[in-house]
């Protein structure tokens, strides 16, 4: 019969487009593991306890990140400080505030937009206004701020979705024993949605701490031998804020120096630096999502 | 410091607190006045502070829009529009400076192309499969995944290209250069499949289920349902998904500077090393270009050439998807 | 158009009055969803809102507590309501809404507790005020849970979540925080709907125990709950108060044929 066969014809073509859809997805999933494999057959060894200690040498099997990874750790301290207020203020004010009239929407469009302004393109600004215009130099303060405006739609997004699921009846409740609006917020939506925003905020920091592009546009020195100033003093105000000035280096800087070197030797190394900076986002990816996963069994709607 | 200022009314509160089962009696609570005057101008300090930070972005914007439209201004003024858009040249930087933009345009394109060319089919298929095919069990593992792709630095992905995906190639292509436009466009591609897969996939299963139905009524397979029914319903959102494939892939920096060669050269072989713009600015920054000269502003030019690149695509896609926006 | 009675001045039959509804209008947008409401309601009485759903008696309850005001294009007009014994407008443009909902205090359709402990949830009330002794806050915090009947139910475990209550329980959590500020009022919004008969029961023996020292504003769906819990009734058509009276004049003896077709079941 005609119509038997039209149809197994059919189910034929199914069967094939289940198994082309397997393999295409499998493309994307055994690339990154063959992406790790070779990451950590080349890395691994380079992974010593003097790796982590030491600063960049010219002699590769005595290099190490020490300055890298401190650079990065003070750089991300900076872009925390300055993204997670600014984001989690404009999340909030877009969720709970923004009456809907013209300003929001261009505040919207414009967030929209802005995640998807490529990052050398943030760093080209933060060379003619941090660098040049603020005179911040080529120091942490201009990479912190930098990477800090590149996570900031990320960290709006995060705090409004997060905001979003909670249900008009809470704010209600708040408001009926007579919170004022900021109350309101303070001791609900904040506290309910810092699992969400928490998230975002992580998922935000792990994108920034792999960024290089915006920051070889603002000068960050590949040969760092030094550590940035201790924000402690002995003298008063033993405080200081004299390592926001520092030039720095951060990991993916180091590990894009190393990598553009003839030498087999500094390839190793770059292979160790960047299983340092896949754990590290690894990690954090994990650790957001543990939360994402603590917080959702916490608040049930 | 208490947000509530409060004082006792000059009304006499006299109501009994007989509670049932209460032990004893409480003495009724002060009678409250609304906010204060210093509370009403703290709720509204606090709304003009969060309105700063969220109308900030728009600062961000125009900071952006700004730097690179003055510092072009500057370039444009020693380089006219017509040399940087038909020279086919681009060497700044040397004796003989030539200014033309199309070597870098020609890289970005080229790179581009062959990432999109991977991601697109792949990330396509793949959203269909994760929607439409696999099982609720094989999305939950594979989906957390996918997105793992988007956590690996770009450094790490240079590496890959230059030290993998390059020596791999040459086993079936010998002649191919260790710098080239192929390897970091293929890894480049991998790198944007989930962002092109994983918002095909929200547009697809947002298609309500009856238009499945309806298609499974009439004898249609599983295939025909996908790629008949809900891709044409859900290609609005699939269109957005390309653009920031597109977007991601013109963008993309640290993999083509590691990989592809940092040598302006007019060309669209894919087997051939290239310069694009994002690596033209890596290559330009790790040098040292005093501030203010022809050689700084040309990575301005060149930035504002990419962000037009981005805006008119995006913008494509804009209308794009207004077009093909289904009402259900 | 519904034909409206006036409220003859003996309905309250000499209950004292605590807060008077004067020709009220209610607008979301320009859709006018409260037309020219007139109503008496008595001090420490119960007082129920029937009438079939989108007629307006939630948008009535709503207003005496202005939660209208959280959301833009909503429009008050008219003669107000005023709050006795001082006779003020509280949707009067100088009074501040926050004012209001301290004084009087709402449960919802659904139980809606913080998630946050038993106790805070009660608590939240007095912590918006400030500077109460903690003390004071304990000790009001057992008060409203006894007069919710919860007291002995939770006493062992304020300390873990409102959200692991039952869902009677819960409400009545709501209740607790309702009572805790000491309101004037108290607004149920269909407080029992989402309840299995038990917990209704309980609620509705709860709202009888406490019309004992509070005024009682409730909207209900179920006649049989408002003819059980409520001194007078109002019932509401279209937006319009068409009859307002006594429960068991309403219930027995309707002098509006709307109201009569609407409690003998035969619209609504």
């Amino acid at each position: 019969m005609k119509i038997r066969k039209d149809i197994a014809q059919r189910k034929r073509t199914d069967k094939v487009f289940s198994l082309v859809g397997l393999i295409a997805t499998l493309v994307g999933i055994v690339t990154l593991l063959a992406l790790m494999i070779d990451l950590a057959w080349d890395g691994t060894a380079r992974l010593n306890w003097n790796f982590f200690t030491a600063f960049p040498s010219r002699f590769p099997d005595k290099a190490g990140i020490l300055s890298a990874w401190v650079g990065t750790g003070v750089v991300m301290f900076v872009t925390a400080l300055a993204a997670v207020p600014m984001g989690v203020a404009a999340g909030v004010y877009l969720e709970e505030y923004a009456p809907k009239n013209v300003m929001t929407t261009l505040i919207e469009i414009n967030i929209a937009n802005l995640a998807g302004v490529p990052s050398i393109v943030y760093g080209l600004m933060a060379l003619g206004l941090f660098v040049y215009k603020f005179q911040f130099g080529m120091s942490i303060l201009t990479a912190g701020l930098t990477l800090a405006l590149l996570i900031l739609p990320i960290v709006i997004m995060a705090t409004r979705e997060a905001i979003r699921t909670i249900p008009g009846s809470i704010r209600e409740a708040a408001f009926a024993v007579g919170a004022t609006k900021w109350q309101m917020i303070r001791h609900h939506i904040l506290p309910y949605s810092a699992g969400g925003i928490l998230t975002g905020v992580i998922i935000g920091l792990s994108r920034a701490i792999g960024e290089s592009a915006p920051l070889i546009t603002i000068g960050a020195l590949t040969f760092i031998a030094f550590l940035p100033a201790s924000p402690f003093t002995g003298t008063f105000p033993f405080l200081s804020f004299e390592w926001l000035k520092s030039p720095y280096t951060v990991l993916p800087i180091q590990a894009f120096n190393w990598v553009s070197r003839p030498q087999k030797a500094f390839h190793l190394n770059a292979a160790a630096a960047g299983l340092t900076l896949m754990a590290m986002t690894l990690a954090m990816n994990g650790a957001a999502i543990w939360i994402r996963y603590r917080f959702r069994k916490r608040i049930k709607w | 410091m208490s947000l509530v200022t409060h004082r006792a009314s000059n009304r006499p509160v006299t109501r009994e607190t007989s509670l049932p089962g209460g032990v004893h009696r409480l003495s009724p609570l002060p009678r409250l006045r609304g906010p204060g005057l210093l509370q009403r101008w703290q709720e509204r300090a606090i709304q003009a502070t969060l309105f700063l930070a969220a109308a900030s972005s728009i600062a961000i914007t125009l900071g952006i829009v700004g730097i690179l439209g003055f510092e072009s201004l500057a370039f444009f003024k020693q380089v006219s529009l017509f040399t940087f858009l038909t020279d086919t040249q681009w060497t700044p930087l040397f004796d003989d400076a030539h200014y033309g933009i199309m070597p870098l345009v020609a890289g970005t394109a080229t790179v581009a192309a062959v990432a999109l060319c991977l991601a697109l089919p792949v990330g396509t298929i793949t959203a269909i499969y994760l929607s439409e095919y696999a099982p609720h069990r094989v999305r939950e593992v594979v989906k957390p995944f996918l997105e793992l792709l988007t956590a690996v630095p770009t450094v790490v992905y240079g590496y890959f290209a230059l030290l993998f995906v390059t020596p791999l190639l040459r086993h079936f292509i010998p002649s191919l250069p260790g710098f080239n436009m192929l390897s970091a466009g293929l890894v480049i591609g991998v790198m944007i499949i989930p962002y092109v897969s994983s918002l095909s996939e929200d547009a697809m299963r947002a298609v309500p289920m009856h238009l499945r139905e309806a298609s499974y009524a009439m004898g249609a397979t599983r295939f025909q349902t996908s790629t008949r029914v809900v891709f044409p319903a859900a290609l609005s959102g699939v269109a957005a998904a390309y653009v920031l494939g597109f977007s991601r892939a013109i963008g993309e920096t640290m993999v083509v500077a590691i990989a592809a060669g940092m040598q302006p050269h007019l060309t669209f072989n894919p087997m051939e090393p290239a310069a694009t713009i994002t690596a033209y600015i890596v290559q330009v920054s790790l040098g040292d270009l005093p501030h203010g000269s022809l050689g700084y502003q040309t990575i301005f030019a060149a930035g504002l050439t990419l962000m037009l690149m981005t805006l008119v695509f995006n913008i494509g896609g804009h209308v794009l998807r207004k077009r093909f926006r289904e009402k259900y | 158009m519904v034909e409206t009675l006036n409220v003859s001045p003996d309905v309250l039959a000499g209950a004292a009055v605590k807060a008077r509804v004067q020709d009220l209008s209610f607008y979301y947008g320009t859709h006018r969803v409260l037309k020219n409401i007139t109503l008496s309601v008595a001090e420490k009485k119960v007082t129920a809102l029937i009438g079939p759903s989108g007629c307006g008696k939630t948008t009535l309850l709503r207003c005496f507590n202005r939660m209208h005001d959280l959301y833009p294009g909503n429009r008050y007009d008219g003669g107000g309501i005023r709050l006795l014994p001082e006779n003020t407008n509280i949707l009067g443009a100088d009074v501040d809404p926050i004012e209001v909902r301290m004084r009087i205090s709402m449960v919802f359709q659904k139980a809606n507790p913080f998630p946050k402990t038993v106790f805070e949830n009660v608590a939240y009330g007095l912590r918006v005020r400030g500077d109460l002794k903690k003390s004071d806050i304990n000790e009001r915090v057992e008060q409203a849970l006894r007069g919710a009947a919860l007291w002995d139910e939770v006493k062992d475990r304020l300390h873990s979540l409102g959200a692991n209550l039952s869902g009677g329980q819960q409400q009545r959590l709501c209740i607790a925080r309702a009572l805790v500020t000491d309101p004037e009022i108290i607004l149920f919004d269909e407080p029992t709907s989402a309840l299995d008969p038990i917990a209704t029961g309980k609620v509705e023996e709860l709202v009888a125990e406490l019309k004992t020292r509070v005024t009682i504003l409730i909207v209900t769906h179920n006649m049989q709950q408002a003819a059980r819990v409520s001194d007078f009734t109002g019932f509401m058509y279209i937006g319009e108060l068409a009859e307002f009276d006594r429960t068991e004049k309403i219930f027995t003896n309707p002098s509006n044929k709307l109201t009569e077709d609407y409690i003998t079941g035969r619209f609504g």
